[in-house]
């Protein structure tokens, strides 16, 4: 698989004008990340990582510097043309999983292939079995968010980010409505959609999990503290297994 | 994304909320079925009323004495002479192609008997064009001839209410003799029914006899009560309206300065003074109704407004995902064009049935015009679009991220 970017930071900057108050949530960021990464990107509260993570999912933009997304720098983009862009490259994983309420799962994950015209309804329903399939929900299609529990769920909004095959799979917060369990299953099918070679990138806010990543982005008051490789990421699958079987209540 | 699946998305959140869908549709539906139902009631009546006054001759036109003299006092039309039979020959004389029916009109009230049966109604003296004039029609026997009325023959048609008084035994009046003011008329004909005009008279209580036989042994004068005429055509009616003027002006020796001594009016201005009245009542009805359609519209505004609010997230999803404002704003419009329609046709279908329930209850005369019907839906559409335009744009400018993490 060739290494090609699909993330390209240089000197990203964003700023806040509050009344009289400029906040400088990102003060200079630069960095890259290739296709077939599995990145998570860490930091405290008020670090800049939501900030961050809206500008990598373009919802946001810099205020200087300059973000390429698969090539494309986002800079001259207009709203319409950045929905277009997430539509296409972007697979958004969110805490709190943003399924529609009753609307079936299969529903759910077809739901950004509507926007893309491209896509006739036939191949939309194939695509997201197949999605569905991947997140081994193939059995849970008509099953509304609220007949799932929150790993099915969570899992749906994985299939949903997989969908319209992405260049990068954003997960935000992804596991931290789960408990240790659930999310460690999260990690698991992350780690098994990176090894078929997607793009992920991970914010988080809990050591634990970033140790699942190969790489691990550090902030820290809008600067990069540490951008450090994981040589040896732990298995999602192997943490599963060692948990104990039973509850103890 | 395609209509088809924005029609689905509105559907669904419409079924989710269904008594709040159509308690805002409701609005819509009592407005349409209002605007429906007022036009079909204004519409009936006006309809009836011109039916039954063209059944009157919509061709006619009338000519009646008047006086012309301001300074003295003004009396009634019929008590004024001024109309003679050299009017009629005058208007003769102008072999008019306008006009195509001719008869002067002189009448007398009194006792009509026929054995031991009486009854107080008029004898009208006519000639044969009469008829057509008033679109009479004969119900049995004939007619008088032009020369009956040159012989002054005692010949008489009798109107239905005059046979169901004289002739209670049921008996055919036809050959039979009655009596008025003394003089026996033979009975020659009977008039088709035509019941109560629009004013509430009886139309059929009528006596038709030649106009020499009533002038000569009833009346016994020399004046006219009316000149009866029919324009060839309704459109024709103004210029033969002008040439009897005209006409009777010459054979009266008016002056130019001088106003008319007599009144011609045709049938088509006094269908036009009444539907005129009856159109602004269907036109305030209608206004009356449109307004209640605004106000469901203005519902739908305040629904919209409550639908965005409460979606926001789904809508900062569907941006996340790649909707487009264009997407989210079609989204709510079709939402909302969906709410005025659906009402739209649940109000037809109310305004209709309630315009028959009306017809049938109160025996009111309704039309419902199809163009009503087609009006009060493109209302509804636009009514849909206009109240659903703003809150529909108001979603689709929302940021992505504060929607998404809106609570």
């Amino acid at each position: 698989m060739a290494k090609n970017k699909i993330l390209e930071l240089h000197e990203l900057k964003r700023e806040f004008v509050m009344g009289e108050m400029t906040v400088r949530a990102l003060k200079g960021l630069s960095f890259e990340i290739n296709s077939g990464e599995f990145v998570t990107i860490m930091g405290s509260s008020g670090s800049g990582k939501t900030t961050l993570l809206n500008i990598l999912g373009c919802l946001d933009k810099p205020t200087e510097g300059s973000y390429f997304l698969d090539g494309i720098d986002i800079k001259g983009l207009n709203r319409d043309e950045l929905a277009g862009l997430r539509n296409k490259k972007i697979g958004f994983v969110f805490q709190s999983y943003n399924l529609l309420p009753r609307t079936n799962a299969l529903e759910n994950v077809e739901l950004p292939l509507f926007y893309n015209k491209e896509i006739s309804a036939d191949e939309r329903r194939e695509r997201a079995i197949k999605a569905l399939e991947a997140v081994k929900l193939g059995d849970r299609f008509d099953h509304t968010p609220s007949q799932l529990s929150g790993g099915q769920q969570q899992r749906v909004a994985i299939a949903r980010a997989l969908v319209n095959e992405p260049v990068m799979i954003l997960a935000d917060e992804a596991t931290g409505n789960l408990d240790t369990r659930t999310s460690y299953e999260i990690m698991a099918l992350m780690q098994e959609l990176n090894t078929q070679g997607k793009t992920i990138v991970f914010v988080t806010h809990e050591p634990d999990i970033a140790a699942f990543s190969s790489r691990t982005i550090m902030l820290k008051d809008g600067k990069l503290q540490k951008d450090s490789i994981n040589e040896n990421p732990r298995s999602a699958k192997e943490a599963l297994a060692s948990l104990p079987t039973s509850d103890d209540y | 994304m395609s209509i088809l699946n924005l029609l689905k998305i509105a559907f669904r959140a419409l079924r989710r909320n269904k008594l709040r869908a159509f308690l805002t549709m409701l609005g819509v539906i009592i407005g349409v079925a209002a605007v429906i139902a007022m036009m079909a009631i204004g519409q009936g009546s006006k309809q009836s009323i011109q039916s039954s006054l063209s059944g009157m001759g919509s061709n006619m036109i009338t000519v009646q004495p008047q006086s012309n003299s301001p300074g003295s006092v003004r009396l009634a039309g019929s008590s004024i002479q001024t109309l003679k039979l050299e009017d009629i020959e005058a208007i003769k004389r102008l072999q008019s192609d306008n006009i195509n029916g001719l008869s002067p009109v002189v009448s007398s009230g009194g006792q009509a008997i026929r054995g031991g049966n009486n009854w107080p109604t008029s004898i009208t003296g006519i000639v044969p064009d009469y008829l057509h004039i008033r679109q009479l029609q004969l119900q049995d026997g004939i007619m008088f001839s032009d020369n009956d009325v040159k012989k002054s023959a005692k010949v008489c048609l009798l109107g239905k209410t005059v046979i169901d008084n004289l002739f209670t035994d049921g008996s055919n009046p036809i050959g039979q003799i009655i009596r008025f003011k003394s003089i026996p008329f033979q009975v020659i004909g009977t008039l088709v029914s035509k019941g109560q005009s629009n004013f509430g008279q009886d139309q059929d209580d009528i006596i038709l006899a030649p106009f020499s036989t009533v002038r000569n042994r009833i009346t016994a004068t020399n004046y006219l009560q009316a000149i009866y005429a029919s324009a060839v055509s309704e459109a024709a009616s103004d210029a033969a309206t002008a040439e009897i003027t005209a006409a009777i002006r010459e054979s009266h020796k008016l002056l130019p300065s001088q106003d008319n001594d007599f009144q011609v009016r045709t049938q088509a201005q006094l269908i036009a003074t009444i539907t005129a009245t009856s159109s602004m009542l269907t036109v305030l009805l209608t206004a009356i109704a449109g307004i209640s359609l605004l106000i469901g519209g203005i519902g739908i505004m305040n629904i919209m407004y409550v639908s965005v609010t409460e979606r926001t997230r789904e809508i900062g999803l569907r941006m996340s995902i790649g909707a487009r404002g264009k997407d989210i704003l079609m989204q709510f419009l079709i939402e909302a064009v969906l709410i005025s329609i659906t009402g739209g046709i649940l109000g037809v279908l109310l305004g209709i049935t309630s315009a028959y329930l009306i017809a049938y209850f109160l025996q009111w005369p309704i039309l419902i015009s199809q163009s009503s019907i087609v009006i009060s839906f493109l209302v509804c559409g636009v009514t849909g679009i206009f109240f659903g335009y703003y809150p529909a744009q108001k979603a689709s400018k929302l940021d992505p991220i504060e929607a998404l993490r809106y609570e």
